[in-house]
């Protein structure tokens, strides 16, 4: 793998020419901590890198469930099996998937990017101002606060697909928690899966509730971080409660948003237990986001498994500019990670 | 449990107190601690709506449990009604509950063991040598966590299918590892960050070579960050839903996450059942994590910003 005979970061004292003595002394040097690393670099290698080669090999090709063996096996009455090469094998056709998806021939990948795009903004608006609002209200002296913090935090004790169930438990349109307490209001029960943008809805709902936590305990923990002396000076300089927050919290939370930011931003981009048994795509697919998307190509139906590696390469590309542009917009404001 | 609700707020504050020699940060206690009570009351207010909010699902499927089936699926809301412990003993006797569970137990312990043994060397190579290939190897790292899923199981499906171990646990295990090994490493790199350096040189001056000074210094010292690490891998793997529903197949082999969807199929759903189900797998879970999550944020975000 590149990553470790990547040759940069030499030996900082000595920068003598002779080439094998200098390679000889780096080896003395990094040997163990290559050693230390080797079994990650090993797992990675064949559990990540090959199996992403491999995808990619497979968005080149049309392989199905339907055209993958070689052979076509017939067993005839007498027991023996006959078999001959397989007319409609599949091959290799280069950027053809890509074409066909990127154009919507195939598929629905602008609808389902679509429809990421919303979930994963709104979920992370959310996310972050109401986390960003309770670790304020939290970050107080107050009584009982201990115990706000700890029920507070529970949504995220609950397993994901647990919390899933719950919400479409709730969310039922015959006999759900949600239609009866609209009931209550006087509202028509809501035929919550039936619109699109209802289905949606839950989906969107159900994960504010999941993520808030993990936002409102790193902000805390954040907030806590900043030094008491920046407010008192704050305070005798004469700064309104509301500028103390603009001017000294939000500023010391900057490392700490900007990571949480983009870790929520990605959890939430690939979050697939929630669209997958929430709203399970309905009404018609019209709810899927990228992922369950891709994966019900992939196992649902006539399993395309070309198709459903193509979907995967593009998501990871999506993913990879996103997080390059992250990076480049966090160097410009002096943030090195 | 008794450190995390711990009411007073001085407790509180020094979160972590079990994370060993955590950078010394300062404890802030604010000046004001006047409030007017109209403000007291509103803040109350708030973050009781908020509590209500976030318990409330929870405590619904938890009352919701103890109803008979036509309670449940009735129109009429009612907090409680004929409380019984059927659905339980349906539950755990009728189904193939206590299987999935236990299925679901091998493959989380076994993602967990096999994700720490393999990280823990490297998050300590990582968070102390500068050697060649480390920021490769760490933004390697990174980019993983955000790995959508559907990237990766089409060609690991394949590859368990050709050395059989399609609808084993095994290929569950592997497949989780594909989260669980970047994510630990990562996680340990931030964590062993925060023990100080001068134990290593110290143990360096005693003759430790760099291996000694790993296994006999820093890791009795991480323990309780292995330990949390350990947790968070373990319940990634409980709650995996994507590989679980893909490569199983066979009623005996399913984890909880598969199993549960079969409580609530399209047509005739027994959410009385599914709703017990749900306890009893969070119970577990929840214990566990309420252990493990203040040692959580501070490793997730402490290994991007600190260097």
């Amino acid at each position: 793998m590149t990553t470790v005979t990547d040759g940069r970061a030499p030996a900082p004292s000595d920068r003598r020419p002779a080439r094998p003595s200098r390679l000889r002394r780096t080896w003395d040097k990094h040997w163990y901590a290559w050693a230390m690393v080797l079994p990650v670099v090993v797992v990675l290698a064949v559990l990540i890198f090959y199996p992403l080669a491999r995808g990619f090999w497979l968005s080149l090709t049309n392989l199905t469930e339907a055209n993958q063996a070689a052979e076509i096996c017939t067993r005839s009455i007498t027991g023996g099996e006959v078999c001959k090469a397989n007319p409609n094998r599949w091959e290799f056709v280069g950027l053809d998937n890509y074409l066909r998806v990127l154009t919507g021939e195939v598929g629905e990948f602008w609808r389902w990017t679509g429809v990421t795009l919303i979930w994963t903004s709104l979920c992370v608006v959310f996310h972050y101002g109401l986390g960003l609002g309770l670790a304020t209200m939290l970050n107080r002296p107050m009584r009982l606060r201990g115990l706000y913090r700890v029920l507070l935090v529970l949504p995220w004790a609950v397993p994901a697909f647990v919390s899933a169930f719950a919400w479409k438990f709730i969310f039922n349109e015959r006999f759900g928690l949600a239609n009866s307490l609209l009931g209550t209001l006087g509202i028509d029960p809501v035929d919550w899966f039936a619109n699109r943008w209802t289905a949606l809805f839950t989906a969107i709902v159900t994960n504010i509730w999941l993520g808030v936590p993990f936002m409102m305990v790193a902000l805390l923990g954040g907030m806590q971080g900043i030094p008491g002396e920046l407010y008192e000076a704050a305070e005798i300089d004469g700064a309104s409660p509301w500028q103390r927050f603009v001017h000294v919290t939000l500023p010391g939370l900057r490392p700490v948003s900007m990571t949480v930011i983009l870790l929520g931003t990605i959890w939430t981009f690939n979050m697939f237990p929630v669209i997958f048994l929430v709203t399970e795509g309905q009404p018609a697919g019209q709810t899927d986001i990228l992922v369950t998307g891709a994966y019900r190509a992939a196992f649902e139906g006539i399993r395309n498994y070309s198709l459903a590696s193509t979907y995967g390469v593009l998501i990871l590309s999506i993913l990879l500019v996103f997080s390059v542009f992250y990076r480049r917009a966090l160097r410009k404001q002096g943030e090195v990670w | 449990m008794s450190q995390i609700s711990a009411p007073p707020p001085a407790a509180v504050d020094a979160a972590g107190g079990r994370v060993p020699a955590r950078r010394g940060r300062p404890v802030r206690r604010p000046t004001r601690v006047t409030r007017s009570p109209l403000r007291s009351v509103l803040l109350h207010a708030t973050l009781i709506v908020a509590v209500l909010i976030a318990i409330g699902p929870i405590v619904w499927v938890l009352l919701s449990s103890f109803k008979p089936g036509h309670a449940v699926q009735s129109t009429e809301l009612s907090l409680v009604k004929d409380p019984t412990l059927d659905n339980y003993a349906y539950v755990l006797t009728e189904t193939s509950f206590v299987r999935w569970f236990l299925n679901s137990v091998v493959v989380a312990a076994f993602t967990m063991l096999i994700g720490i043994l393999i990280a823990a060397t490297t998050g300590y190579a990582v968070s102390r040598f500068n050697f060649p290939g480390r920021r490769p190897l760490m933004m390697v790292f990174l980019v993983t966590q955000m790995f959508p899923m559907p990237i990766l199981i089409v060609p690991i499906y394949m590859i368990m299918a050709g050395l059989g171990l399609i609808n084993t646990p095994p290929s569950l295990i592997i497949a989780n590892l594909t989260i669980a090994v970047p994510f630990c490493a990562w996680m340990l790199k931030g964590y062993f960050d925060t023990i100080p350096r001068a134990l290593d040189e110290a143990a360096a001056m005693d003759g430790c070579g760099p291996f000694r000074t790993f296994w006999r210094v820093v890791l009795p010292l991480a323990r309780p960050a292995l330990a949390v690490t350990g947790f968070y891998a373990f319940l990634t793997a409980w709650g995996e839903v994507a590989y679980a529903s893909a490569f199983i197949q066979e009623d005996r082999n399913f984890t909880l996450a598969y199993g549960l969807q079969q409580f609530v199929p399209q047509f005739n759903p027994q959410w009385e059942y599914l709703t017990s189900a749900a306890v009893l797998v969070t119970i577990p879970a929840g214990i566990v994590f309420l252990f493990a999550q203040r040692h959580l944020v501070s490793g997730l975000t402490g290994g991007g910003t600190k260097e």
